[in-house]
């Protein structure tokens, strides 16, 4: 039997990696992610895990070990948030390069400067051409879910790539809700054991990771990423499937809430989806049709789904929580991608960028209520009237 | 030139999978100056086989002696050269400068265009 229990989005991470029982964490505290190691360093100490877990001076060290302990075999989880995110760059490309499955939890920060330790997605719109797999999540228990996907998915022989679980920092980070955990064993079943097919530690066969590769093959191993961004797709099918299945779920590439017959569409991710939701039903009981788009999956991005869940309604909001710095209009990084689904799609509609909660700013239902008249009138006029938006900034 | 693969044919992320395979790599192609005997007598001191970075000084071990280069894999850095004690011999008892293709030396660096003019060693 499963069973509830209050527990913070970083807790709820916590357990799923105490249930998964990783050979090896690597990880260094950062806010707002630091208590889901802290408290998963505690399961270690308790002798509740069999993980060796490393505690490294930066994070540059923490995913150059997950990297190096992944290549040895070993089945590999850390976590931080935004400048950690950012000291890991270097590596967080050789770790999707070299193939290795690590899974990560990524506490949504914003970067500096100026120094900010509140939510916004600055830090892992920074990774999304760097060949992570990344699920987000509305709240602790999405988060505690993916955790477990993300092992099954990184780890699939027809993927082998890393995967970010990404969770609103101190929004849901450290909010206690009641989380489902599943019992140890099931979630144990439900991961397997890892099998490596390369692993460093089999002397017997001896092998070398990260050699150095010219023009001749380099292009040819970045076709082969490729590829596996590809087979991702249909792998987080399946094991979203196999997921729902036996912990009663029903999770998707992304979540269709009250869209059946929405005029309007608004696309969020992580924890304003939750928001968004409050003010659907708002504007539902209005006799306003409004539908909400919850990205799960961002990488890879569904762009054809995400598209025909589209098609037919009269206009799209997109909220994105990070700015694309010179971009197109200074739009944000998921509107382009939106934008560019349905227009390669064929579905033609008008489409606004609404930028909100840089920094942690505060979201409420009645400014997404805000942003759905919007997009009622933008249905109305068939037009746009002005493409990108900063919601809450003060002029 | 080895015919070049596809991606659908070589292991992922740049992993080598059959160890020791470095041996195929010709870096004797790299090479602009090439190690050639010279006319004195070598001791078998075995110093330019401890400092070769490439493995590439050949010796006959049951005899303990010294029997040429490597060619395939010797990418010409001199250091067999260098290190020899009856090279620093030959330049100390000569007179004036010794190049370092003089032909009095025990082991010469011969600059690869010039190789024909030298002949087989």
């Amino acid at each position: 039997m499963s069973k509830f229990e209050a527990l913070t989005g970083n807790a709820a991470v916590s357990n799923a990696m105490r249930q998964i029982n990783p050979d090896v964490v690597a990880a260094y505290p950062i806010t707002p992610q630091t208590d889901t190691v802290q408290t998963f360093s505690e399961f270690v100490a308790d002798g509740l895990v069999d993980t060796e877990f490393v505690t490294v001076e930066s994070e540059h060290s923490a995913m150059s070990a997950c990297v190096g302990a992944s290549a040895a075999g070993a089945r590999v989880m850390t976590a931080t948030s935004a400048n950690g995110l950012a000291l890991m760059w270097e590596i967080i490309y050789i770790a999707a390069s070299n193939r290795c499955p690590i899974v990560m939890s990524l506490v949504n920060r914003a970067l500096s400067a100026p120094i900010n330790i509140h939510c916004d997605h600055s830090d892992v719109m920074g990774m999304r051409d760097s060949g992570w797999i990344i699920l987000m999540s509305e709240n602790g228990q999405e988060a505690y879910d993916n955790i477990i996907q993300a092992i099954r998915i990184g780890e699939h022989p027809d993927v082998l790539l890393p995967v970010a679980v990404c969770q609103d920092g101190f929004i849901t980070s450290h909010s206690l809700e009641r989380v489902e955990l599943f019992e140890d064993g099931e979630v144990q079943d439900f991961v397997g054991t890892h099998e490596p097919q390369w692993p460093l530690l089999d002397v017997e066969d001896p092998k070398t990771y990260g050699p150095l590769d010219f023009y001749d093959y380099y292009y040819e191993h970045k076709r082969q990423q490729v590829e596996a961004m590809e087979k991702a797709h249909g792998v987080i099918r399946e094991v979203t499937q196999e997921f729902n299945d036996r912990f009663g779920r029903e999770y998707g590439l992304f979540e269709a809430y009250r869209m059946d017959d929405a005029e309007v569409a608004v696309i969020a991710a992580n924890s304003t989806a939750g928001t968004a939701k409050t003010a659907v039903d708002n504007l539902r009981d209005q006799g306003l049709k409004a539908g909400l788009l919850k990205l799960r999956v961002f990488r890879p991005f569904p762009g054809q789904e995400l598209a025909e869940a589209l098609r037919g309604v009269s206009a799209v909001a997109v909220m994105d929580r990070a700015i694309s710095f010179g971009s197109m209009d200074n739009a944000g990084p998921l509107f382009s991608e939106v934008v560019s689904a349905l227009t390669l799609n064929d579905v033609h509609v008008p489409i606004a960028d609404y930028v909100y909660g840089l920094g942690g700013r505060d979201i409420r239902p009645g400014e997404i209520e805000n942003v759905y008249q919007e997009a009622f009138q933008m249905a109305e006029n068939g037009k746009v009237e002005r493409r990108v938006r900063y919601l809450g900034v003060r002029e | 030139m080895t015919e070049m693969k596809g991606w659908k044919e070589i292991p992922i992320g740049g992993m080598i999978l059959d160890a020791g395979n470095s041996e195929a790599y010709n870096t004797g192609d790299w090479r602009a100056f090439r190690p050639v005997p010279g006319e004195a007598e070598c001791t078998n001191c075995m110093l330019c086989w401890l400092n070769c970075p490439d493995s590439s000084i050949l010796v006959d071990a049951e005899n303990e002696e010294m029997t040429g280069f490597d060619l395939k894999h010797c990418k010409g850095c001199g250091i067999c050269a260098a290190v020899c004690p009856v090279n620093a011999g030959v330049i100390r008892r000569a007179e004036g400068e010794v190049e370092k293709d003089d032909p009095r030396l025990c082991i010469r660096m011969v600059e690869e265009g010039k190789f024909q003019e030298v002949g087989n060693e």
